[in-house]
């Protein structure tokens, strides 16, 4: 393992234990997940126990420890989503896809994931892909958005 | 920028902002905010950009990016200053025209207004929108107004002022006063007096002293608290320094959700220029006070926001609540007394230091003041952020403000405070909305999400959907939250399911009563009320779903069947099409409408989508 960009986020909050969400964050949005033997090194470096790390790292929703495909969608499951059938296109992807949410697909395309309100309830069903944002889906609407990323067209 | 050290030269320089600024030249504004973003705001602001260029006037017209204006519904949205002329859903096409008819020419383009859908009378200013005009936006209304990256435009409004007067004319025991006089209450929720609470913190025993903003903003549903840090970020910090100061803290925090990058990222540029001003660090304003402040990112779990859970997770835990015996005013953040307030609450209190507790306590009923946010969502026309008085009816935030429901649809129930909410029948939509009336319903005032729900929502589903998302979130640390929203979740399943059974509703109120009654932290505590107040007002709903094993408003899938209305289909074919399953029989050389195969049907909903002709029905 490239110890490197683990150093450098463990430097850039001066090897504080305080700050540990925070270099979780970073190791994700570096790596796109957390790397096992990343994790065992921070925690010798900062010298807490591998349970903490471990604890933490599996306490909250933003952390995965295992790899998520090329292209992430993530689809809206808050309240004002929910009441106008977000529910519908999580079924569709999960049929279209082979995979459930939190999954990938076996030829690590697409991660599927749901969260619970992206701050846009004004325009839902929200659904974003690889960081954009589009409102008022569908399930027809989300063949068509998937549509490039499928031919490889779109990259992210 | 050098930085100030006295409330003159902070004057002075305010001064010179507003000198180089004249109030009579043109002004473009562009909300950026989520909902006019995901509509696409930033191709207009590039094409009027260019627009103003080709046309020559670039040196002539300020253009002006800000945070989100509220009518999210009607994005994207540009207002024309010092007319305050709104044009809504402007596309990047519309730019020149704006440009060469309304800035040349002062002439207003009638396509881009808004159209009153009752009376279908036109609408140019802004201000004139029944939609803005029944509200009272003392908090949120100035995001129409600045650029939340620049400090200059803060000022310029009168910002940071009311921190001057804090520091240089007020003694801190006497801000405590006037905040407890305000009768101001927390905005995250429980509604706790903030005056009261700062004043335990000011007076527990110890040296070091935290405050810390919630900006965790769990509500699924809710997005005031985003906007307000989007897209005035300065009006936050300024609150916490002037609470700081009153409380005797030196070390802040904010502590925001993860899913809000551009918040994040705002209110690290407004940090920095605070910082740079002299707003923060040491001797504040010449004042000897001293404050700084970090930002912290959450990690994505509903529970951090409660307090001694955010707490655990700034410390680098797992974010897991503790018993309260002794409250976190006393023993919070790494045990020191730590006074934690909503990002709302926080940005009320520039506004009451300015204005005096006496003026503010005009605004609102008895026991809630001021005014309050809400994110109304859901079935309704006009949805978007709205800042109404306290005591103002559900029924003026429904239909006065939010223009009805969708489609002409019946209205069903309205949805407060999130997960720890509840569901309010058409019967109650004259209660006026207030801290304490919300909570004899059945409901909570919450962070403020306002969910209107519509003749096709199922309340079952609905009581099923929050438990799922309290069962998910439940951080597992006391039995029976951990159970009591699991065991609750199954029984709802099971009646969604047709597999309810006689005596299923007392066991979910007997369930409820046990869960709220042993759990550690208010998410147990609060956890039953969607189901009980769905029960307590819409329990035939249940029954039929138990009894008849039906789903009225056509939402729990086991309980539904699509059919085509044959008299309706125009035998296009388009739901064959789309359909996943190949449940749909016919052809169209045939002639014959089309038919759905029961047993074939996976109620996926796309050929109901994909007609044109309403003529596939759910029974
Ligand atoms: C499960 C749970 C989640 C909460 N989430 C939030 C939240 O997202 N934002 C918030 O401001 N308060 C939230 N609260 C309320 C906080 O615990 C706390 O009461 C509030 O932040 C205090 O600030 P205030 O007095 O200004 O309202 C939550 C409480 C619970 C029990
Ligand atoms: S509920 Fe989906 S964006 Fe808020």
């Amino acid at each position: 393992m490239d110890v490197n960009p683990v150093e450098t986020i463990l430097k850039r909050y001066d090897y504080q234990d305080s700050w540990l969400v925070a270099m979780l964050q970073d190791l994700q949005t570096e790596m796109h997940y957390l790397p096992k033997e990343a994790l065992e090194y921070m925690a010798e470096k900062l010298g807490i126990s591998r349970t903490r790390i471990f604890r933490v790292a599996t306490f909250y929703a933003a952390f995965s420890l295992t790899p998520k495909g090329k292209h992430r969608i993530h689809v809206c499951l808050g309240t004002a989503c929910h009441v106008r059938g977000a529910g519908l296109i999580v079924n569709t992807l999960e049929r279209q896809l082979k995979i459930k949410p939190g999954g990938t697909t076996s030829d690590l395309q697409f991660s599927l994931d749901t969260v619970n309100c992206l701050g846009a309830c004004a325009s839902g069903p929200i659904v974003v892909v690889d960081g954009e944002y589009s409102g008022e889906m569908s399930s027809l609407k989300m063949e068509k958005l998937l549509k490039p990323y499928r031919k490889g067209k779109k990259e992210s | 920028m050098k930085r100030i050290n006295s409330v003159e030269d902070l004057e002075r320089e305010r001064e010179k902002i507003r000198a180089a600024r004249d109030p009579n030249k043109p002004c473009i504004t562009i909300c950026t905010g989520t909902g006019c973003h995901a509509a696409g705001c930033y191709p207009v602001a590039g094409a009027l950009r260019e627009a103003l260029r080709t046309g020559g006037i670039e040196g002539e017209v300020d253009l002006r990016i800000t945070g989100c204006h509220g009518f999210c519904e009607r994005g994207p949205l540009v207002v024309i200053n010092p007319q305050r002329i709104l044009y809504q859903r402007v596309k990047p096409d519309d730019a020149p025209d704006i440009v060469s008819e309304t800035l040349k020419k002062g002439k207003i383009i009638e396509r881009l207004l808004y159209v009153h859908p009752l009376t279908e009378e036109k609408i140019v200013r802004e201000d004139d929108v029944p939609f803005y005009k029944l509200q009272k936006r003392i908090i949120f209304g100035n995001n129409g107004n600045i650029d939340p990256t620049s400090i200059e435009d803060y000022l310029a409004i009168g910002g940071y002022s009311a921190l001057a007067k804090a520091l240089t004319s007020m003694e801190p025991q006497q801000i405590v006063e006037e905040v407890k006089k305000s009768g101001l209450r927390g905005r995250g929720g429980g509604g706790f007096h903030t005056g009261t609470k700062w004043e335990s913190c000011r007076k527990a025993s110890g040296d070091t002293r935290y405050v810390i903003c919630n900006a965790d903003e769990g509500d699924p549903g809710a997005y005031m608290d985003r906007s307000l840090l989007e897209g005035n970020p300065h009006s936050v910090l300024e609150g916490m320094i002037i609470g700081a100061f009153a409380i005797g803290s030196n070390e802040g925090y904010v502590y925001v959700r993860n899913e809000y990058p551009l918040a994040v990222e705002n209110l690290r540029i407004a940090l920095d220029r605070a910082n740079d001003w002299g707003f923060f660090g040491k001797n504040i304003l010449g004042s000897g006070f001293d404050f700084n402040v970090k930002i912290n990112r959450g990690g994505g779990a509903f529970v951090c926001g409660e307090s001694t859970a955010l707490m655990a997770s700034l410390e680098g835990q797992p974010g897991e609540p503790r018993a309260k015996h002794i409250h976190t005013v006393e023993s919070g953040l790494y045990e020191k007394p730590t006074n934690l307030n909503n990002v709302e609450t926080w940005a009320n209190v520039p506004y009451i230091v300015n204005l005096g507790a006496e003026q503010y306590r005009q605004i609102g009923t008895d026991g809630s003041k001021g005014t309050k946010i809400f994110s109304l969502v859901g079935k309704v026309n006009n949805t978007g952020l709205v800042e109404v008085p306290m005591g103002i009816t559900l029924r003026e935030i429904v239909y006065d403000i939010g223009g009805g429901i969708i489609g002409g649809k019946r209205f069903k129930a309205i949805q407060t405070g999130g997960p720890s909410g509840g569901c309010l029948p058409e019967s109650l939509l004259d209660l006026p909305v207030d801290f304490d009336r919300l909570t004899e319903a059945g409901s909570m005032m919450g962070s403020g999400g306002m969910i209107v729900m519509d003749e096709n929502n199922c309340m079952v589903d609905v009581a099923k959907y929050f438990m799922n998302f309290l069962k998910e979130e439940s951080c597992g640390k006391c039995a029976s939250c951990r159970e009591g929203t699991k065991r609750m979740y199954e029984v709802l399943h099971r009646i969604t399911e047709g597999n309810g059974r006689e005596g299923d509703i007392a066991l979910l109120e007997d369930l409820s009563f046990v869960t709220a009654e042993a759990s550690l932290c208010a998410l147990g505590g609060t956890a039953p009320n969607p189901v009980l107040s769905t029960i307590r007002y819409f329990r035939e709903e249940y029954e039929v779903h138990i009894k008849n094993k039906k789903c009225p408003a056509g939402v729990c899938k086991e309980l539904i069947t699509y059919r085509i209305i044959p008299n309706q289909c125009t035998i296009c074919g388009r739901c064959q099409k789309v359909c996943p399953s190949q449940a749909i029989r016919g052809k169209i050389k045939m002639k014959k409408p089309f038919e759905i195969l029961p047993e074939k049907c996976i109620r996926c909903g796309m050929c109901s989508e994909a007609c044109k002709f309403d003529a596939i029905e759910i029974v």
